[in-house]
């Protein structure tokens, strides 16, 4: 069983964490992983993604060529790789920053306001980690304990205000990606 | 020890101080730069020495002049920063220094850009530096076996007293995967690493006899004695042929009709072609040299089996090992060759579609 990913939008919307909690999580539950960025002269407000793949057999290419999941958080996202995405895969995208949408119907579309739910959260900083919810929702890649686990141990001290939000944004997330499961 | 995600750069640079490397000089460049950072961070906490040289050049030639104390002693770059270094790693080729040097390679020639390449293929296996010399060059193909190279490369080094390069990628170099860690050298073991090289070493007289020293140099300028000393090293070089080379196979058997050569991250792209191209009931084979120099060419021979019809050569670059391969195969299948360049990275449905044509 292998789930391949890709997670891309503006540089700063956290897409390479998406990538990376969700690599950690299921490598500490046994499987294989692998984590591909994009990595360029970018900046802040750039493009950014981020290949993951996940499987319980050996990964030969990082690379992913057709995704079973895209996160899309901005609009250029969908443009660039919503066509690769394969048939009966999923796309999860944000609503505020796509205003065009994909227009594929043999994909499922999880289509989300993520930019006002992390406002009403608290900060738009966790719209990541409820796009994070969303794909653990829909797919169930990584138990949210472990991912829990994850970020209680970087947060905890640091930022314990932040680490609520950031769980809270998770199960927000993983209650609308039930509905597609 | 439990696995840790980790850059392929960051897990290189943990495993060489693991590995004994206490000295280590080098001036940054992506996309590489992790590895400069993670010593930067790291060397002072084990007692090391951490320097960010003024320029490759200089980096290397620190390089040269740490190695003559026989400890264990690194650098690394990219691609145009490797080219510089050149110059010193032909002088302490010729003076017969252990020492590492990573190459996480990127786009060429010239400053080209800043994306995975295989380009530097001859640079590291057929010279690069002037003069008549080898390097021993490891390929890895994953972020664990970049790691696990350190410590092979230190013992190689040490070994045969040869510079031994560490060819990655800039994909190697970024891309996070599991890694696990071998357990720390402890100061005892590294002495005893140390030690096996107080014949030679510049290191003080255990003996106290002043008037006794030992030379490090690449200068003879007698020609009879500099063609004595290249015949030497070219035994050594035999040795090395002898025994280093080293390969993986995936899928090899008398069925195969494709034999397929990739090295590095060309080859896991091609393995995952290969798994596709499989479920169509097609029979492809892959080499992987892990060693590019010495070169397995008697693997690749052997492995031509009655039934393989073409052997194929994926690289990102524009054709380099291909000529290696031809030498294995001594013109008995025809060998054919598709790269991309520039920093392109070819991807599985574009290999599977060569494979599909062989067919």
């Amino acid at each position: 069983m292998t789930t391949e990913m890709i997670c891309a939008g503006f540089g700063g919307q956290g897409v390479l964490t998406i990538g990376k909690f969700i690599a950690q999580a299921a490598m500490q539950e046994g499987k294989n992983v692998s984590w591909l960025p994009s990595y360029g002269p970018e900046m802040r407000g750039g493009t950014a993604n981020v290949s993951t793949v996940v499987s319980t057999e050996p990964i030969a290419s990082p690379i992913v060529s057709f995704p079973d999941v895209l996160v899309a958080l901005n609009q250029p996202s969908i443009d660039k790789f919503a066509h690769s995405i394969r048939p009966g895969g999923v796309l999860i995208y944000n609503t505020n920053m796509c205003p065009r949408g994909c227009q594929r119907e043999d994909i499922i579309q999880i289509a989300v306001p993520m930019n006002e739910i992390a406002s009403e959260i608290g900060s738009m900083i966790v719209l990541n980690m409820l796009a994070t919810g969303i794909i653990i929702g829909k797919t169930n890649i990584i138990k949210y304990e472990t991912l829990e686990g994850n970020l209680t141990s970087f947060l905890k001290e640091k930022n314990p205000d932040l680490l609520a939000k950031n769980l809270a944004a998770i199960q927000r997330g993983i209650e609308i990606g039930k509905q597609y499961a | 020890m439990s696995k840790i995600l980790m850059k392929g750069n960051e897990a290189i640079a943990e495993a060489a101080i693991r590995s004994g490397c206490r000295l280590y000089f080098a001036y940054p460049i992506t996309p590489q730069s992790e590895l400069i950072e993670y010593m930067a961070k790291m060397m002072p906490k084990v007692n090391g020495t951490f320097i960010q040289a003024e320029s490759e050049v200089a980096a290397i030639n620190m390089v040269y002049g740490a190695a003559g104390s026989g400890k264990r002693v690194m650098t690394s770059s990219s691609s145009p920063g490797i080219s510089l270094k050149m110059e010193g790693i032909s002088y302490i080729a010729g003076a017969e220094l252990p020492c590492v040097i990573v190459n996480v390679q990127r786009g060429g020639p010239g400053l080209g850009d800043i994306q995975p390449a295989q380009g530097d293929y001859f640079q590291a296996t057929k010279g690069g530096g002037h003069g008549d010399y080898r390097l021993i060059v490891l390929a890895p193909s994953s972020v664990q076996e970049f790691a696990d190279m350190a410590s092979e490369a230190f013992d190689l080094a040490d070994k045969y007293r040869n510079p031994v390069m560490i060819l990655a990628d800039g994909m190697l170099g970024q891309m996070m995967e599991p890694v696990e860690f071998k357990p720390a050298k402890t100061d005892a073991e590294l002495q005893e690493l140390a030690n096996q090289h107080l014949s030679w070493c510049i290191c003080p007289n255990a003996d106290g006899d002043k008037k006794h020293h030992h030379e490090i140099n690449s200068l003879e300028l007698d020609p009879q004695v500099l063609e004595k000393h290249v015949l030497d090293l070219y035994k050594k070089y035999a040795e090395i042929e002898k025994n280093e080379a080293r390969y993986e196979t995936y899928n090899v058997s008398d069925d195969n009709e494709v034999l397929c050569v990739a090295w590095g991250t060309a080859s896991r792209v091609v393995k995952s072609a290969i798994n596709e191209v499989m479920k169509e009931g097609k029979s492809v084979g892959l080499i992987r040299p892990i060693r590019v120099w010495p070169y397995p060419y008697d693997a690749i021979k052997q492995a031509i089996g009655k039934n393989v019809k073409k052997v194929y050569v994926f690289e990102l670059n524009s054709g380099q090992m291909v000529e290696d391969v031809k030498i294995a195969v001594e013109g008995k299948v025809p060998v054919d060759f598709w790269g991309k360049l520039g920093g392109v990275v070819f991807t599985p449905a574009e290999i599977k579609e060569k494979l599909e044509t062989c067919f």
